[in-house]
């Protein structure tokens, strides 16, 4: 009974902790109870996924709110985090923080799902591309396998939502995996140059390539 | 001693003495500029090479299998026999990897070359009469190249390939009237094809490389009836030529030239990776890829695309549709522009003289600022093929990239040409400092012979 009641007093513990963080940080955008102001969204229903996504990519907060937030270094550490999540998560109905389990999931698998729902934004290779009406969809090569799974549960931005209905835990499982293992394996041709495609080795061709052919030219031919 | 026995040999059947006397004796005007050329030669040489070996483990055909090679992502995917192959190139056939790298990359800069080597031409003047109709023949091999490298980024049946051969098929029907029947005639059907990878096939290894080496050929004999042009230089004059003799020295410059040629494919291959077909996936009609591009030398075309504001055209009674202008129009204009240019430009300098000296860009201000305005124009929608790329790599909007672009592709045309017609102005009164000058002369006799004489006897 009196352990029962010490996890309960934790846990409200941990989440006025991450309600003080949040008046601190969040509330000028999404509002004090989380109901979202002009400048922000509300996040009643964010969920701690939500929040661990937004907060562990470094993405909130955010210095312009009227820019797209990438990815740069967290502002908070981890058990901050997981103390804003846990607020967030007490403020509605939010998808909780996945369980990701790369090694359960099938390499070949999660390359079909891969090339069917995230390449045409996220390309082939997870180089990212331009969606248009200035948004970006971003690279994936530094998103760990739970980030991963949380922007399919949340949908950040103009990305659409991939429910359980849709992709499974062993899908969501089999996509990470796969991105795991662009990452990991080498290219086997050489350098991969970001693996954005045509444009990369275009270039290559007409400043390597070409440049040591007019030097080749001039080293064989006549100068004048 | 075996050399002298097999020439006699030769030479009593043959008589092959006083025509090699003269070919090794034949001298070559030399300037670094006019080996690009015959790199693209070379470069031709290490595709029909590396193509050879391609054709050995490549299949042309649709069939659907399921892949159970080595690269463990695609294990158990469906996919056609074309992609399978491809596949077992990259990772199970010993060298089949290198090879392909050196093929794509040889095909990458063999465009590259020969657009340098048009230029080279265009902006010294080289295709003035007598030598128009090589002009033509190089024309005609640039676009046999366009093509070469088309069918063959088509060939992988992955999924960039299969949104290329989507992207060639609309355009195809956006061809007023006719556009339908044609792209069913070209493509043997509707989008998806059913057998257009065999077609591709016989036209990427077969039709065109024999017509690049038909032409090839007589693009060489051509150069070598008329002669090779000449910048202006001391001694130098329509008549008489100053160069190198074919043996030894061109013989021995043209032999290192080669090799140079394949080590510089063969390290790009070696070094950077080139279309990782195995990334992209086995195409399906269902799906594409963010950044999907053509190779470099379709860039200018895809970025037409890319550019063309959504206008729609009716004109007697019919709708022509929006790819027709950018994908048919600008290059069909851009061609023939080009096969006419030496007749166009005759026309307005009322020069129908023969010139065996070239130009220097700065002499003739007016075709090297429009060649230069052509340029930037192309360059612009070379660069609009990548919008996306931009986009994302400078963290800017897409829509505003692409409006950027527009104003840039009729802007930058006006801006470089101005700006060179003036440069160029300026230029034109100084000459350069003289070079050094060696070698042989030959000197036109009175009878119309050609003789080598020693250069302190002119």
């Amino acid at each position: 009974m009196s352990s029962l009641a010490g996890v309960a007093s934790a846990v409200t513990a941990e989440v006025q902790e991450g309600e003080a963080l949040f008046q601190n940080a969040c509330s000028s955008c999404h509002g004090p109870d989380g109901r979202g102001t002009d400048l922000g969204p509300p996040i009643l229903d964010a969920g701690a996924a939500g929040a661990d996504f937004m907060l562990s990519t470094g993405r909130m907060p955010l210095d312009d709110p009227h820019r797209q937030p990438i990815r740069k270094p967290p502002a908070f550490n981890s058990e901050q985090i997981s103390q804003i999540a846990a607020y967030v998560a007490s403020l509605g109905d939010g998808p909780e923080i996945p369980d990701v389990d790369v090694d359960e999931g099938e390499v070949a698998l999660g390359q079909q799902l891969y090339s069917e729902n995230c390449a045409a934004c996220h390309s082939s290779a997870g180089a990212g591309g331009a969606v248009g009406a200035g948004l970006e969809a971003p690279a994936l090569n530094r998103s760990t396998p739970v980030e991963v799974v949380e922007a399919m549960r949340i949908g950040p931005g103009a990305m659409p939502v991939f429910q359980e209905e849709t992709l499974s835990k062993h899908d969501a499982d089999s996509i990470a995996s796969y991105l795991v293992y662009l990452r990991e394996v080498p290219d086997p041709g050489g350098l991969g140059m970001r693996r954005i495609g045509p444009i990369a080795e275009g270039a290559v061709a007409w400043i390597a390539g070409i440049g040591l052919f007019v030097l080749i030219c001039r080293f064989v031919g006549e100068k004048e | 001693m075996i050399v002298q026995k097999t020439v006699r040999f030769l030479d009593e059947r043959l008589r092959i003495s006083g025509f090699s006397k003269k070919t090794l004796r034949r001298i070559f005007p030399d300037h670094w500029s006019f080996l690009l050329g015959e790199i693209a030669l070379y470069l031709f040489l290490i595709l029909i090479g590396t193509g050879i070996f391609l054709t050995f483990f490549y299949s042309p055909s649709a069939r659907e299998v399921i892949y159970s090679g080595s690269y463990e992502p695609l294990r158990g995917t469906h996919m056609s026999q074309a992609y399978e192959s491809m596949l077992n190139i990259s990772f199970e056939v010993r060298s089949g990897l290198v090879m392909r790298q050196i093929h794509h990359w040889a095909a990458l800069l063999f465009l590259a070359v020969l657009v340098v080597h048009m230029l080279r031409v265009f902006f010294t003047g080289a295709f003035r009469k007598p030598r128009e109709l090589n002009w033509i023949i190089g024309l005609t091999l640039l676009t046999l190249g366009l093509l070469a490298g088309f069918s063959g980024y088509s060939l992988p049946d992955d999924l960039l390939s299969g949104t290329g051969l989507r992207i060639g098929y609309s355009v195809a029907l956006s061809i007023p009237v006719v556009g339908t029947w044609l792209a069913f005639l070209v493509f043997g059907g509707e989008f998806p094809f059913g057998n257009i990878l065999s077609r591709l096939y016989v036209i990427h290894i077969l039709i065109i490389p024999g017509a690049i080496g038909l032409l090839l050929a007589l693009h060489l004999a051509m150069v070598w009836r008329q002669k090779h042009t000449q910048f202006p230089g001391p001694m130098r004059t329509e008549q008489k030529i100053v160069g190198t003799r074919m043996w030894p020295t061109y013989a021995v410059k043209a032999g290192a030239l080669f090799f140079l040629t394949g080590a510089t494919v063969t390290l790009l291959a070696g070094l950077f990776q080139i279309n990782p077909v195995w990334i992209y996936g086995p195409f399906d009609p269902a799906k594409v890829s963010a950044g999907a591009q053509p190779d470099w030398y379709l860039g200018w075309l895809e970025g037409a695309l890319r550019l063309m504001p959504p206008w729609e055209v009716r004109a007697f009674g019919f709708t022509i549709p929006n790819p027709f202008f950018p994908g048919l129009l600008i290059p069909g204009l851009t061609f023939n522009i080009l096969y006419a240019w030496p007749w166009i430009e005759a026309k307005f300098t009322k020069d129908k003289q023969p010139h065996n000296l070239l130009n220097r860009p700065r002499d003739v201000p007016v075709r090297t600022a429009l060649g230069v305005a052509g340029l930037a124009f192309y360059t612009v929608l070379f660069v609009a093929g990548g919008n996306d790329v931009i986009a994302g790599l400078f963290n800017l909007p897409l829509e505003r990239v692409t409006q950027g672009l527009q104003v840039m592709a009729l802007a930058l045309p006006v801006v470089a040409g101005i700006a060179t017609y003036k440069i160029c102005k300026e230029l034109k009164g100084r000459t350069p400092k003289t070079g050094h000058e060696h070698g042989h002369v030959i000197v036109r006799t009175a009878e119309g012979v050609y003789e080598t004489v020693e250069p302190e006897k002119v």
